[in-house]
């Protein structure tokens, strides 16, 4: 079976929308990124640079097989084909949004700041080990000195991170994990500067910088996890139209990117493109494909004076329409303003650790505030309260919560990717876990949006044939289905007719395909007269000798995904906006018993809504531009690969692969993890329950402390791996050898 | 204890080397590509003069 990925982007980019999304690098250089989802070897890199880099004008390309990017370098006005040398290498090229720097630098700073504070902890560590095993005097001091010193870089620029973030937190009010380590190092390090100028015993260098080791690699890893998933969903195929050709009034014609198309504009939008604004056709006939954006399943005739609006694909004939509305006022615009609107319920959410840190931080400071007074009412030595207190502090300093929640999310995030499931952050599969229902659109999520031939069997092999050779002349779905049954014929003359169907001249004999009133011209006008599903007919001479059927192709597993949903007590329901009796065709086939037909996007919203008041978590699974409010409306989303733009962005799962099984392995790992979440949180209050007596009563030396620390957060994290071995039968069942595919492959593990 | 005043500083100025390494390392961009760089060692260079 065709996977609809394929079926979906093979339009490719043209030359203009090249030149636009290229950008310049001075003194007539140009740089184009490409995502070539399906490169995968050392034989992959050597073909597409050697093919590209023979190119006219083409300076240089090179590879990322990281992020399955290729960047080419290239001068002149004209763009080099380099698409189409990679399209005959058999590789798929698209283009992509280039991607704001920010994040890059987000995580260059993370990965500096890990280099830093492990040169700091090991080296501090190695001086602390000559201190705990009997270092005295002048020699003691010398160590303390230096520590202070290397601890000072360590903190100012990887300890930065958590300071910024704590200041952030408190300044509007609220409390996160970062709080209590901002001050527990802090303090431990003013506290370890006093005692190293007065000679003390006790210094706490150690504790502080190997705490803010820890801490960030867990911060890192989580970060690398997430980037690596927006990496992929970003390299995916982009939907929308990039720009239009326009029609000036002096015949000229230009590419304008779609933020410059002002109403009135004339566009001419050719077959296989999207169109970029709202619009009403003005010359042409055309079948379009509305299933991205009202998820109707059944193409729709085109005529002149009809309204289109943006995202619809146009199928079969090229359209003159002219722009009635800019681009920041089109369908699109509609569908980000109430997605906008719908985000409630997500905002709201706050994720696990922030909870816990909320109750945790207070009580954590006021034990040490209590312990300080406690030790200066008993012994009246400032000093010696002090330094317990901070030794309280710094035993409780949440490096075990700190690396409990993000761990567990790692290594989870890591085993749906290698499902082909790409998550956004960690709060989703906090939010997923929860949820206890799950709304599905149908076209395009429970089915592809792809039309089956049903009566196959029924038609005479002959005719049949002779269809699927005219039907290779289209790329409309209908024609699609049949072309891909097979079948070689040679006619003298293949015209389309958009809009009406497909005319063939062979042997004398007219042949057509397509829609019954237009196809069977001879035929009695009572059979006549009906479009629409049951309308596709082969004729000849205007005779009916074959009538097509067709339904749409349910996405793999879609049954079995419903019934594993079902066992774990989540009610199902579909949403669509398609006609009743093909929503009830498909619920029938899938076991869903509640559907709601004909939605408009607001109505979705709504929909989600109620249940959300009635006290339900919703999970909603969509992929049109008309689900993406219901998308941001919901607890909870996912989207396929193949969903629009702003659907795949506002989702907070994206699956690459084929199968909707990956429904239910989300939602089991999601659930798998939160309990392993609150395990690993038992655990860290009952390290601190043994840890924090032992603190309070002064036992506490810069070695038990770091010992403590490094013992707690090696059970967190083992605790964590446990997740590695879930799930292996469903991940065995959804990765089957047949339904890898060129986006299977984006997402296998490296 | 005398070898302590050159050992400490030793032993930090090559730590400090290692991490200059890794930090030069990280700004040139040799992490951009890591599974890239792994599967370029089996393509044979090709030894064409003039390339």
């Amino acid at each position: 079976m065709a996977l609809d990925l394929d079926g979906v982007a093979s339009v490719l980019p043209s030359s203009q929308e090249i030149r636009l999304a290229s950008r310049s690098l001075g003194d007539d250089l140009r740089q184009t990124d490409l995502s070539v989802p399906t490169v995968h070897c050392a034989a992959c890199i050597q073909a597409i640079e050697t093919a590209l880099a023979k190119l006219h004008r083409v300076e240089d390309a090179r590879v990322n097989l990281s992020t399955k990017r290729v960047s080419v370098k290239w001068r002149g006005d004209e763009v080099p084909p380099f698409v189409a040398a990679l399209g005959r290498l058999g590789y798929q090229a698209h283009l992509f949004d280039p991607e704001a720097d920010e994040s890059d630098k987000t995580l260059s700073e993370l990965i500096r700041a890990v280099a830093v504070a492990g040169f700091a902890a090991g080296n501090i560590m190695l001086l602390s080990v000559s201190v705990w095993s009997g270092a005295e005097g002048a020699t003691r001091d010398l160590f303390h000195w230096v520590s202070a010193l290397i601890a000072i870089p360590a903190l100012a620029f990887a300890g930065g991170i958590f300071f910024r973030s704590a200041s952030n937190a408190l300044r509007h009010g609220r409390m996160n994990m970062d709080v209590p380590i901002a001050v527990g190092v802090s303090l431990a390090y003013a506290m370890s500067l006093y005692e190293t100028i007065n000679h003390g015993d006790h210094a706490y260098f150690d504790a502080s910088v190997s705490l803010l080791f820890f801490l960030l690699i867990g911060r890192t890893l989580d970060y690398v996890m997430r980037e690596r998933a927006r990496t992929a969903v970003k390299g995916l195929s982009r939907l929308a139209a990039r720009g239009a050709l326009v029609l000036r009034g002096d015949g000229a014609r230009d590419y304008l990117p779609v933020g410059e198309i002002e109403p009135g504009m004339q566009l001419l939008i050719a077959a296989g493109e999207r169109i970029p604004v709202d619009g009403k056709i003005i010359r042409g006939t055309s079948d379009l494909d509305c299933s991205l954006v009202s998820g109707e399943s059944t193409p729709r005739n085109a005529v002149p004076d009809d309204t289109v609006q943006a995202g619809i694909l146009n199928l079969t004939g090229p359209l003159t329409i002219v722009a009635t509305a800019a681009a920041r006022d089109s369908f699109l615009a509609e569908m980000v303003r109430l997605m906008e609107a719908a985000e409630g319920g997500r905002a709201q959410y706050r994720r696990i650790a922030d909870r816990v840190s909320a109750l945790y931080a207070p009580v954590v400071h006021l034990t040490a505030f209590v312990t300080f007074l406690g030790w200066m009412a008993a012994t009246g030595d400032w000093h010696r309260a002090m330094t317990i207190a901070i030794a309280v502090l710094i035993i409780t300093c949440p490096c075990a919560l700190g690396l409990a929640v993000p761990i567990v999310q790692v290594v989870a995030a890591r085993r749906l990717f290698e499902n082909g499931i790409m998550v956004k952050d960690g709060s989703a599969m906090e939010r997923l876990a929860t949820i206890d229902r799950a709304v599905f659109d149908k076209t395009g999520t429970l089915t592809h949006g792809q039309a089956r031939l049903v009566n196959a069997a029924s038609i005479d092999p002959a005719m049949l044939a002779i269809a699927a050779g005219m039907a290779a002349h289209s790329r409309h779905p209908y024609s699609k289905a049949i072309a891909g049954l097979g079948g070689r014929h040679e006619f003298d003359a293949v015209s389309e007719h958009p809009g009406f169907g497909i005319e063939a001249k062979a042997a004398g004999s007219i042949w057509r395909l397509g829609r019954r009133g237009w196809a069977g011209w001879q035929a009695p006008t009572g059979s006549g007269g009906r479009d629409g599903d049951g309308g596709t007919v082969l004729a000849k001479d205007g005779v009916f000798v074959a009538t097509f059927e067709f339904e749409d192709v349910l996405r793999a597993d879609a049954r079995a995904a419903i019934e594993r949903l079902n066992d774990t007590q989540v009610s199902v329901e579909m949403l669509s906006g398609d006609t009743e009796a093909s929503c009830r065709n498909v619920s029938g086939m899938l076991g869903i018993d509640d559907f709601v037909p004909s939605l408009l996007p607001s109505r979705k919203v709504e929909r989600i809504d109620t249940m959300a008041k009635d006290g339900h978590r919703v999970l909603m699974v969509g992929d049109g531009l008309n689900d993406t409010p219901a998308l941001s409306a919901a607890h909870v989303s996912m989207a396929p690969a193949t969903a629009a733009d702003i659907g795949r962005n506002a989702a907070d799962f994206v699956f690459l692969r084929e199968s909707l099984l990956a429904v239910p392995l989300a939602l089991e790992v999601s659930r798998k993890a939160g309990s392993l979440i609150r395990q690993n949180i038992v655990i860290a209050i009952v390290y601190n329950a043994v840890a924090v007596p032992i603190a309070i009563l002064g036992h506490v030396t810069p070695l038990i402390a770091a010992i403590a620390m490094s013992a707690s957060s090696l059970l967190v994290i083992a605790n964590a791996l446990r997740l590695q071995g879930l799930g292996a039968d469903p991940a065995a069942r959804t990765a089957g050898p047949g339904k890898r595919s060129g986006a299977g492959q984006l997402a296998q593990p490296s | 204890m005398t070898t302590l005043a050159y050992l400490i500083p030793v032993a930090l100025f090559l730590g400090a080397l290692g991490l200059g390494g890794f930090l030069w390392a990280l700004r040139s961009g040799q992490y951009e590509d890591l599974e890239g760089a792994a599967e370029r060692i089996l393509i044979d260079r090709d030894d064409k003069p003039g390339r």
